[in-house]
């Protein structure tokens, strides 16, 4: 694998695989909206997961007007904010941005990273959307229904979950369930093609190991997620008969309101399991795609092969193989044998290291680099920061004994926003101000874009770096009002104020983007195929935006691995990955 | 470790041993696994996932058993016929084990007939794989009435641990929905094999792809990994 040199293996030849004939849509419907071309499904996952994220952060606003201001400004009543954190944090976590980076970005960018024409599957990719849209509206639909959305928190704990004390027992946590069966049956349609596609459908030349890192962590988030969202599938199932048939899988003997309920000997542990079974490698499998992502933006933007690049793959590989053996840190309050804890803890601390190795290496990438700050550096650069300050919060959690009194407050609050809300998020931001260009043909505004980041990046400081403080202070979160309590200074009122106002702030500044996304649609700088003069294959197609099957008559050939940068000798500063390697003069070579 | 072989046709990729073989060989041009056809790669994947979905049932329905302070209803009794005035214990159970595990050999001959392209035998045997599925989920059906007519319900039973009932009809319920479709795919295959669609290249209705009579060997593949989990199902709830 010589990475950086100008020699190439050619492969083998295509003779042996005959491709498969790809659809084409006959009329407007099957063109663009029940589409099977990749990249219109993956335009329609990432709209309707924007429009989505858009709700819950519509939601965020008004938790934090009644946590900032709990006696002027309450607009909502305590089961609505119970409501309103419970669809916040789903909607967040799994329906915007499991949705946005693999449907979205897995969708656009992995056939045109591999170098094939489709998905291998592209009816069951249509499929994939379409169930994932219906799973989208029947979790919406709960604001509407008698009780409203479910308020058992995102992590929709048994027993209080289907009690009849907690906000939207009837019929909101049915929707929330069925929701996320529908959305796990939708995502393994999509999942199987994002993984046979980088498997048994690349171009000729491009080896696993010459693969772009974007498309490395999305590959490994997808294996990861259809092993991890059959544990929350079972979990939900199970919840969902405990609340319809009267089964006693998560619900124990209680007393509720006062009577006897007909529940008997279930285990609401074992519902912490399969959810945290899900719930730990879901981190991964949001940041691992986000981990790819901005690899390829920082080697591109700082015109250097990204530093160790078979490091960061095996990083990848065994940050996801661990995160299915931590689960269990997220349950030490539950109460574990201790033994149990030591294990959990000392697995979570192992990944601390794969996790700083590819911190490291971005470093390094950028170390001496030729750095442009264009909008997806400045958003690259602000992802490292922000996940060092919400990995190293990781460590204090990870470790049981810290973790007991720092659970349930707002310091926990803080380390997963930072780590997997902002941190991701971010990443998103750069990747659409980076590949915007390819899907439209047209530059996002600059200004704009570097207007937008700076309110995001220093306003998302603002909300969540205090929150740590208030968590250390023993605020705790889920709290309605908290007011005046002997146990809390004033002064943690006050910062809830500047929290909650910076919050503000941060929201409307996405209007900015939304409008230079719409507003560049027509009125941007044409971009030219590779405007970033990047090597990856998806910008050397022959038509931009590219047209169906993505690469004219014939599949391009890929001779180096994706970080030809600043390569000595070279005519140009970057060398595509599909560009003919310089005959080489050598010696014993025959001319 | 490092062994190199000279041969110049080999793939450079595939020249070392050792762990660098071993990766190159993963990392392989084009394909991770050579030869195999993008349906079958992911029907692969699909039961690796699905494997996930059956053994988060089944380890659930142990811990439900093993945690359950209330004593669990004796699986001999419970699942007992009286035939001819002598209660025969799991007889039931082991007809059914017996007819889905001939499926499997009908299936895995239907397979071998596919691959030679007689199609006709290949489609006969996947019709008797699918009635042989279908008595299977038939008998399911029987049990379930049965056990209902004695008193078994989701939240409760005569006999003992509420959770019998619960984790019976949850798990042999989601194993013969799995039965039940590969009966309706097996048919449409086998349809499809009798008209001549593989021969003759004939879209499908839905994909508008050309299938092939690997189509036969993917659903054979679903089915022998339906008749596994039964496997895994019959020991931990029917012989525990």
């Amino acid at each position: 694998m010589g990475e950086a040199t100008l020699e190439s293996h050619e492969g083998v030849g295509s003779a042996e695989f005959p491709e498969v004939e790809l659809y084409h849509a006959t009329n407007w419907w099957t063109k663009y909206v029940f589409s099977q071309d990749a990249k219109i499904i993956a335009v329609q996952y990432s709209i309707t997961a924007l429009a989505a994220g858009f709700v819950a952060l519509v939601l965020s606003w008004l938790m934090r007007l009644q946590l900032g201001f709990p006696d002027s400004l309450s607009i909502i009543d305590q089961n609505q904010y119970y409501q309103v954190i419970t669809m916040h944090g789903m909607i967040m976590v799994v329906y915007l941005l499991t949705a946005l980076l693999l449907g979205g970005f897995g969708n656009y960018l992995i056939p045109l990273m591999v170098g094939a024409r489709d998905m291998v599957f592209p009816y069951l990719n249509m499929l994939s959307y379409w169930t994932y849209l219906l799973a989208v509206l029947v979790l919406l639909a709960s604001f509407f229904v008698p009780g409203g959305p479910t308020g058992a928190g995102w992590t929709l704990y048994p027993p209080q979950a289907i009690l009849s004390g907690t906000p939207g027992r009837d019929f909101g946590i049915v929707l929330m369930l069925v929701s996320l069966i529908i959305f796990i049956i939708g995502f393994t349609m999509g999942g199987l093609n994002y993984v046979v596609t980088v498997l048994q459908a690349r171009a000729q030349g491009m080896t696993m190991m010459r693969l772009p890192l974007t498309v490395w962590g999305i590959f490994t988030a997808s294996v990861m997620a259809l092993l991890a969202f059959p544990a929350l599938f079972v979990g939900a199932v199970m919840l969902l008969f405990d609340r319809l048939l009267g089964t006693s899988f998560f619900m124990p003997a209680l007393v509720e309101m006062g009577q006897r309920s007909d529940y008997n000997g279930g285990s609401p542990i074992l519902f912490q399991h399969m959810f945290w079974f899900f719930g730990h490698p879901e981190v991964y499998i949001v940041a691992l795609p986000a981990f790819g992502i901005v690899s390829d933006l920082i080697a591109t933007h700082a015109r250097r092969n990204i530093f160790g690049y078979r490091m960061m793959v095996w990083a990848i590989l065994i940050i996801g193989f661990l995160s299915f053996v931590v689960w269990a840190h997220h349950m030490y309050v539950s109460g574990m044998h201790p033994y149990f804890g030591f294990f959990f803890a000392t697995t979570t601390l192992i990944i601390a290291v794969p996790t700083a190795i590819k911190v490291y290496n971005w470093i390094l990438t950028l170390w001496r680099g030729d750095i442009h700050l264009t909008v997806p550096m400045l958003f690259a650069i602000g992802f490292i920061v922000t996940f060092v300050n919400g990995g190293l919060t990781g460590l204090f959690l990870g470790n049981a004994v810290v973790d007991v009194p720092l659970s349930d407050t707002m310091f926990v609050v803080a380390h997963f926003h930072m780590v997997m809300g902002v941190a991701p998020i971010l990443v998103i931001f750069g990747a659409i101000y980076h590949w915007y260009p390819k899907v439209t043909g047209r530059m996002l505004n600059e200004p704009l874009g570097k207007f937008h980041f700076w309110v995001t990046f220093i306003g998302s400081y603002l909300v969540f770096f205090p929150l740590h403080y208030l968590g250390l202070m023993g605020v705790p979160r889920r709290y309605y009002a908290i007011g005046e309590m002997d146990a809390l200074p004033l002064s943690t009122g006050e910062l809830n104020q500047l929290v909650s106002v910076a919050a503000f702030v941060v929201g409307f500044a996405q209007l900015v983007f939304v409008f230079n996304m719409v507003w560049s649609l027509r009125n941007g700088t044409p971009s030219g195929g590779n405007p970033w003069r990047a090597t990856t294959l998806e910008w050397q197609t022959p038509e931009t935006p590219p047209s169906h099957g993505n690469w004219g008559k014939d599949l391009p050939v890929v001779h180096r691995w994706a970080y030809g940068y600043s390569v000595p000798g070279a005519a140009q500063d970057f060398l595509p990955q599909n560009q003919p390697p310089v005959v080489q003069f050598t010696r014993g070579a025959e001319p | 470790m490092d062994r190199i072989t000279e041969d110049k046709n080999v793939h450079p990729g595939m020249q070392h041993g050792g762990w660098r073989g071993f990766v190159a060989d993963w990392s392989s041009d084009r394909r991770a696994f050579r030869d195999v056809s993008w349906g079958k790669a992911m029907m692969w994947i699909f039961l690796l996932s699905d494997t996930f979905v059956f053994s988060c049932f089944l380890i659930s329905y142990m811990t439900v058993r093993m945690s359950t302070v209330v004593p669990w209803p004796n699986p001999s009794e419970v699942f007992a016929l009286t035939i001819g005035g002598t209660p025969l214990p799991l007889i039931l159970i082991a007809i059914m084990t017996f007819v889905l595990i001939s499926s499997s050999g009908t299936m895995a001959m239907a397979v071998n007939f596919a691959q030679r392209r007689e199609g006709a035998r290949s489609a006969y045997l996947m019709l008797a794989t699918a009635a042989l599925g279908a008595t299977f989920v038939g008998m399911q059906a029987f049990e379930w009435s049965k056990l209902i007519h004695e008193g078994v319900r989701p939240w409760g039973n005569p006999w003992g641990a509420p959770q019998f009932g619960s984790t019976f009809f949850m798990i042999t319920g989601f194993h013969g929905t799995h039965v039940s479709f590969g009966v309706i795919f097996m048919i449409i295959v086998a349809r499809k094999v009798l008209r001549g669609d593989y021969e003759r290249g004939r879209r499908g209705f839905f994909t508008s792809r050309r299938g092939n009579y690997e189509s036969v060997e993917i659903i054979g593949l679903y089915w022998h990994f339906v008749d596994l989990v039964w496997v895994f199902i019959f020991a931990f709830f029917y012989l525990w």
